[in-house]
């Protein structure tokens, strides 16, 4: 099969719609507004739903409704507007909903610009909105993944019934490389008794995050923690390239990951041992692998585009048994390779 | 860790790929320009990467795309430094010039820029692309392929016949634009001369 030229934006749409995605509602931001036009377009092409939504409030109840009656469902947006979407967000880990939520960051705080940026790792990782909720997050960093997270995104929130984020960046978004469309391969349905989808002939179920009974909540958030520790235990995903012999381990996402890569290669070229780890998932982050590769004598650098973010994450798993530095470009600025190199060449 | 200069480096990249920026006003089919590279490049299943410019761009405006072509997996999509330019308009060389590397293919649209390329690392080729759009072709829109082709020539990094496959993929839903813009191509391909 022949690879295809297409936007990282226009590759989740179409890895959303190749994974069934039946409903999408959104509200258009900068930089990923590619997904509202194209989603526009491709939908109601193939019948589905298509909605622009008076708010990016508003899109993530609409979210919060469909998934309800048993749907894939999906929204996107970027930074500012997903701070917005944060309420639904704790709202559908809190009743058990599954659902797609894309990221393509740009610059913060507030308005900020419209460049890429990963300044979102915190309020992504760590539970932007309220409640101890954990949300699996996804940070695709080519096109290709783009397309591919996206239909591992809705497999996943099927699976756990909770919401996923696709971690995106305005780079990432923005850029066009060929990809594979590769064939969705549909996972196995999980759990469907909860679906309102008609209570006709058998009794009605409920879908809510209020739960006033005596000790119901937290009956439920033990229960939310042990889906939490069991997708710790199975959904950890990393890439790490060159760490046997690596003096240097550079750990990195998304974007800045293509980097780490490229600067591993010129200087690998050198002979200087470069390794880099790439964590696929921020949340569950590869804490294990992190502290399996902090062996003495090695240095890590942490590359983000923020002022440390995934760094402590790091610093947590590298638990003082290796020096950890970092490499960052606050919102506005992107991390590129001769920095990288100046910067290692310091280490 | 001891120090691998940037000038080593950047020897080491130049060998690997090829970073180009087609910079020209808003309307002058920068960014399509930088899509019918991309898609020349994946004919030739090279890897690529297509980025295209930021800030809030309007009809007038600056704009342009950067196009990374390479043997081997690319970095980022942004680059800081180019071994290749093409300026459709005097802003675009004024601005982006000093960003070429030393050895860098410079295509000028000499129709719309009236000075010379003021650096001798650099290798100038000066090309009436509006003027050859306008009078050869009757539509002054192809001069952003007509420079594209006189930049494959100048640099060798795709063939013109790989463009030409591009035009047909890009404009499959419009395919009677397809004729008009090969022959812009192989008109800009034709008329490249460093000078």
């Amino acid at each position: 099969m022949k690879k295809t030229l297409m936007k990282g934006n226009i590759a989740l749409c179409e890895g959303a719609i190749a994974a069934g995605c039946k409903a999408y509602f959104g509200y258009p931001i900068t930089p990923q507004n590619e997904v509202p036009a194209h989603m526009s377009k491709r939908m109601p092409e193939l019948g589905l739903v298509f909605l622009q939504a008076e708010s990016e409030v508003a899109a993530i109840n609409m979210v919060l409704g469909a998934s309800a009656t048993g749907v894939r469902v999906m929204t996107s947006s970027s930074s500012p507007g997903v701070s917005l979407k944060q309420e639904g967000i704790s709202y559908l880990v809190g009743c058990e909903l599954p659902a797609v939520i894309v990221n393509v960051q740009r610059g913060g705080p507030g308005l900020g610009n419209i460049s890429g940026s990963q300044a979102d790792y915190f309020q992504a990782t760590k539970g932007g909105g309220h409640g101890d909720y954990r949300m699996i997050v996804l940070a695709p960093s080519s096109v290709q993944d783009m397309y591919d997270h996206t239909m591992l995104a809705f497999d996943l929130a099927d699976k756990y019934r909770t919401p996923v984020m696709l971690l995106a960046d305005g780079v990432v978004g923005q850029m066009m490389e060929p990809l594979m469309l590769n064939k969705y391969i549909p996972a196995a349905t999980g759990d469907r008794s909860w679906v309102l989808d008609g209570a006709r002939g058998r009794e009605p179920r409920s879908v809510k995050s209020l739960l006033m009974a005596e000790g119901a909540l937290e009956r439920h958030n033990l229960e939310l923690r042990k889906k939490f520790d069991l997708i710790e235990a199975n959904e950890t995903r990393i890439e790490t390239k060159n760490t046997d012999d690596a003096e240097i381990i550079i750990v990195a996402f998304g974007i800045s990951a293509r980097v780490a890569y490229s600067t591993m290669r010129a200087l690998r070229a050198a002979g200087k041992k470069i390794g880099v780890a790439r964590p696929v998932t921020l949340w569950p982050f590869p804490q294990k692998t992190i502290s399996e590769l902090a062996k003495p004598g090695r240095k890590f650098l942490v590359a983000e585009m923020n002022m440390g973010q995934m760094v402590e994450d790091v610093r947590l798993a590298v638990n003082g048994k290796c020096p950890v530095e970092f490499y960052g470009r606050p919102g506005g600025g992107l991390v590129n390779q001769e920095e990288m190199i100046e910067r290692i060449n310091k280490m | 860790m001891s120090k691998l200069s940037l000038s080593a480096f950047t020897r080491i990249k130049n060998n690997m790929q090829t970073e180009l920026i087609i910079a020209g006003s808003g309307g002058q089919g920068v960014l399509f320009a930088g899509t019918l590279l991309a898609q020349a490049a994946v004919e030739e299943n090279k890897e690529t990467t297509w980025f295209p410019s930021y800030g809030a761009e309007i009809r007038g405006g600056t704009a342009n795309s950067t196009v990374v072509v390479s043997d081997e997996e690319i970095g980022s999509p942004v680059v800081n430094s180019f071994s290749a330019l093409i300026a459709l308009n005097e802003q675009s060389l004024d601005k982006f010039l000093p960003k070429a590397k030393p050895g860098a293919v410079i295509i000028v649209n000499s129709s719309l820029v009236n000075k010379k390329v003021d650096r001798s690392d650099v290798k100038a080729y000066y090309v009436p692309a509006s003027e050859i759009a306008d009078k050869q072709i009757n539509d002054i829109r192809a001069a952003n392929l007509v420079a594209l082709g006189a930049y494959l020539k100048a640099s060798g990094i795709l063939k013109l016949s790989s463009a030409k496959q591009a035009c047909d993929i890009l404009f499959a839903e419009r395919a009677k634009l397809i004729p008009l813009n090969q022959q812009a191509l192989e008109l800009g391909y034709n008329s490249c001369r460093q000078g």
